[in-house]
């Protein structure tokens, strides 16, 4: 069996442009605080949770490819060059690129519709290539260039351990040297409005988190990928609850461990997250009470943490619980790794 | 577990397809498909699905969808509230499934590629939210249905299946990666069996997207024609179930082809251009051919990504030129797009089961439009419908975002 590390992570947030910015506000546990969000028609505004202006502009956003795309897109850059920062340059090395989302571009597919709406004639030929959900992994295969494999997954957060999952196969199969993975979302009001219509409690943010997964212990930064459970969908056959009760099982016996679940601010919502870990015996952290709804972005933010309390050495061991909102519940699991753990081989 | 997987096999199992469905505007199921691509039908009309009035190009390829859909597990609320993206990818689910003779399964994975999901839901979400921000009427039905998952639910729950679901958005090379990682499931040994397609329905903010960029043909699409000005737009869906040949065997199957080899690059020349050469389609051809350990000589027909757009056609023809060498001289080549449109997410999955049809039923489909070959095309072109020897064809499909993706099927005989 090849064991799989994690060489870095990443992360943009409504905590800052950085994973440690991150962890910080995570450590703090308070909620961070909310701005409204206009809605026309409404007096009333929605609430989220903005990814603040960067405090120097990133260097990444000078590369022509980068000049006209969205948010979405500068989120996922700058947490994924934070995730692969520790690699050594290596313009041989091979990177494999999976970026999942679920709600996409949405502020130039929301400017692109309401000008094609107001007159075809004049809808702007620029916006339209940036409202496909392709696109952010297309800049970000451009900003690496040596990317022989890219992949766009879409669904809801749990879609980040399928992202996982595919990263580690394709390094089993040696057909990248690194792969990393990239939850973003990017906010409009349209996007809280929809939100909102599900969950009146929710709050929502944006951001990106990525993972940089690796086949080489020593490029490891102290943590290795343990268990991906598999998806369990939600159908007909299987509820969201049952679903979320399969994957906590599918885990086994749990001791000392951190727990990273998905628990946010809605009660109806997180029921059966709730339910699927109830006698939890150990600490737990839930990010998107602090940062918001990220959807996908909010499961790699999960992902992040867990990664980064193994790496620091806080737990051996963490897991990140995704129950996503409509399709499936999948969770994974980080070690720690260091000194005699460290070979590639059991 | 999703991790650690299972070891890989000595011998990665061969992949057959067992089942197959298919929609686009030539109608409904494989008979109706076959024929028209067969004698190189087309089936563009005047857009109706919104107000296209206002467009510089006014036609498309539409399904029209049965009175009727066909009976399934859903339940009557699911089935009353059936967007077109669903009812289109549940027909050709139903037809691949029932052809195939699986029984409903928490094991068999689904691997879906879209662009755009339940877009004119999500379309009239905004109108609705802008016109009349306080009607809540549909709205939350609308933001749950639009997306993509959603629409694979309705597979799931239509046909009692409990497995993972994949959903990749590779552009227009969704349908061909989602075949594609399905074939790699089997391969590696993760699956037995995988329900794999792609679907995309018309919608009026991808159409005035193609039409924004001037993309889209105002006289007919031509794919490598040198008069070519641009694309049509069109909507469908296909679907395989794919399994190990050892399963099909053993369950008595009817086998339709055999996918023997695919591969997917990356163009970062531009979001929305190829490079001028052709450099990842090239990439995605000779990759294709080495998984399946074949050769160029041995391909008998190419069917292209050949959108019909100047730039798409003239980098793909370099790319087919240059893979294909000596053999381009006598390798026939066409584009179905000719026919039903650019079906977007779903083009690479209705192409698929066009190859299969080709090797089933031993012809080529033509492109009537066809009048003046590009002088860049060192390959005949299929212009007229005819039977051929078939035995080994390659599909090619190509993204926005710079997605390459080639699958090869085998005739099984």
């Amino acid at each position: 069996m090849s064991r799989i590390f994690i060489t870095g992570y990443g992360a943009v947030s409504p905590a800052g442009w950085s994973a440690a910015e991150m962890q910080k506000v995570l450590a703090d546990g308070k909620p961070l605080p909310v701005q409204p969000l206009e809605r026309p028609g409404w007096e009333k505004p929605l609430r989220m949770r903005a990814v603040p202006a960067p405090a120097v502009r990133p260097a990444f956003l000078a590369h022509p490819r980068l000049r006209r795309s969205s948010p979405i897109t500068h989120y996922a850059a700058g947490a994924m060059l934070e995730a692969l920062k520790n690699l050594k340059p290596d313009s041989a090395r091979r990177i494999g690129l999976i970026v999942c989302l679920q709600s996409g571009c949405v502020q130039y597919t929301h400017r692109f519709f309401e000008e094609a709406l107001a007159d075809p004639a004049t809808a702007s030929p620029l916006l339209f290539p940036e409202t496909v959900f392709a696109a952010p992994a297309s800049h970000l295969a451009a900003l690496l260039e040596n990317t022989p494999l890219v992949s766009t997954l879409m669904g809801d957060p749990a879609t980040f351990a399928q992202g996982l999952a595919l990263g580690a196969d394709w390094l089993r199969q040696n057909r990248v040297d690194v792969a990393v993975v990239v939850g973003t979302e990017e906010i409009n009001w349209l996007r809280a409005d929809a939100l909102w219509h599900l969950e009146h409690a929710a709050i929502i943010s944006a951001g990106a988190g990525a993972v940089a997964l690796c086949r080489e212990a020593e490029s490891s930064c102290g943590a290795e990928l343990c268990a991906i459970t598999k998806p369990q969908s939600y159908s007909a056959r299987k509820s969201r609850t049952q679903a979320a009760r399969a994957m906590r099982e599918a885990f086994g016996p749990i001791e000392n461990e951190l727990l990273c679940d998905g628990l946010g601010d809605s009660p109806r919502t997180d029921a059966p997250e709730i339910a699927a870990w109830q006698n939890w015996p150990g600490r737990r952290l839930s990010p998107k009470t602090i940062l918001g709804e990220g959807l996908v972005a909010a499961a790699a933010w999960q992902c992040v943490a867990a990664c980064a309390a193994v790496a620091e050495k806080k737990f051996p061991s963490a897991i990140a619980s995704l129950v996503g909102c409509n399709q499936q519940a999948a969770g994974v699991r980080f070690q720690a790794c260091s000194g005699a753990d460290k070979s590639d081989k059991l | 577990m999703n991790f650690p997987a299972h070891p890989l096999p000595a011998q990665s199992p061969r992949v057959v397809v067992t089942g197959a469905g298919i929609v686009t505007a030539l109608g409904l199921g494989w008979q109706k498909n076959a024929e028209g691509f067969r004698t190189g039908k087309t089936a563009f009309r005047l857009v109706t699905l919104f107000d296209a009035s206002r467009q510089r190009v006014k036609t498309a390829a539409e399904v029209d969808l049965p009175g009727k859909m066909p009976a399934t597990l859903l339940s009557a609320r699911q089935s009353a509230r059936l967007d077109r993206a669903s009812a289109l990818l549940l027909l050709a689910a139903v037809e691949a499934w029932q052809q195939s003779g699986w029984q409903a399964s928490d094991e068999i994975p689904l691997v879906l590629g879209t662009t755009s999901g339940g877009m004119p839901l999500g379309e009239d979400y905004f109108r609705q939210a802008v016109r009349t921000p306080r009607l809540h009427r549909r709205q939350p039905t609308r933001a749950f249905q639009y997306q993509s998952h959603s629409q694979s639910r309705i597979v799931l729950d239509a046909l009692g299946l409990g497995g993972s679901v994949n959903i990749i958005s590779n552009a227009c090379a969704s349908g061909a990666c989602a075949i594609g990682q399905a074939w790699e499931l089997i391969r590696s040994g993760a699956a037995e069996k995988v329900f794999a397609g792609g679907y995309d329905v018309l919608s009026q903010l991808v159409f005035s997207g193609f039409d924004a960029l001037q993309a889209l043909s105002p006289t007919r699409c031509r794919p490598f024609d040198k008069n070519r000005d641009g694309l049509a737009v069109g909507e469908g869906a296909a679907m395989l179930t794919l399994e190990t040949l050892e399963s099909a065997q053993r369950r008595g199957a009817e086998i339709l082809g055999e996918i023997i080899g695919y591969a997917t690059t990356i163009d970062r020349h531009h979001l929305t251009q190829p490079h001028p050469e052709g450099n990842a389609a090239f990439a995605a051809m000779s990759q294709a051919c080495a998984t399946a350990g074949v050769t160029p000589a041995e391909i008998d027909y190419v069917n292209a990504h050949g959108t019909g757009t100047p730039l798409n056609d003239s980098a793909e023809a370099a790319a087919i030129n240059q893979w294909a060498g000596a053999r381009a001289a006598t390798l026939p080549v066409s584009s179905t797009k000719a026919s039903v449109g650019h079906l977007l997410g779903g083009a690479g999955a209705v192409e698929a089961v066009v190859c299969l049809m080709a090797l089933r039923g031993q012809w080529l489909p033509p492109e009537l439009a066809l009048e003046t070959p590009d002088p860049v095309c060192k390959f005949p072109l299929v212009t007229q419908p005819q039977n051929a020897r078939v035995n080994m064809v390659l599909s090619n499909s190509f993204g926005f975002g710079g997605i390459n993706a080639t699958l090869i099927f085998r005739r099984w005989a």
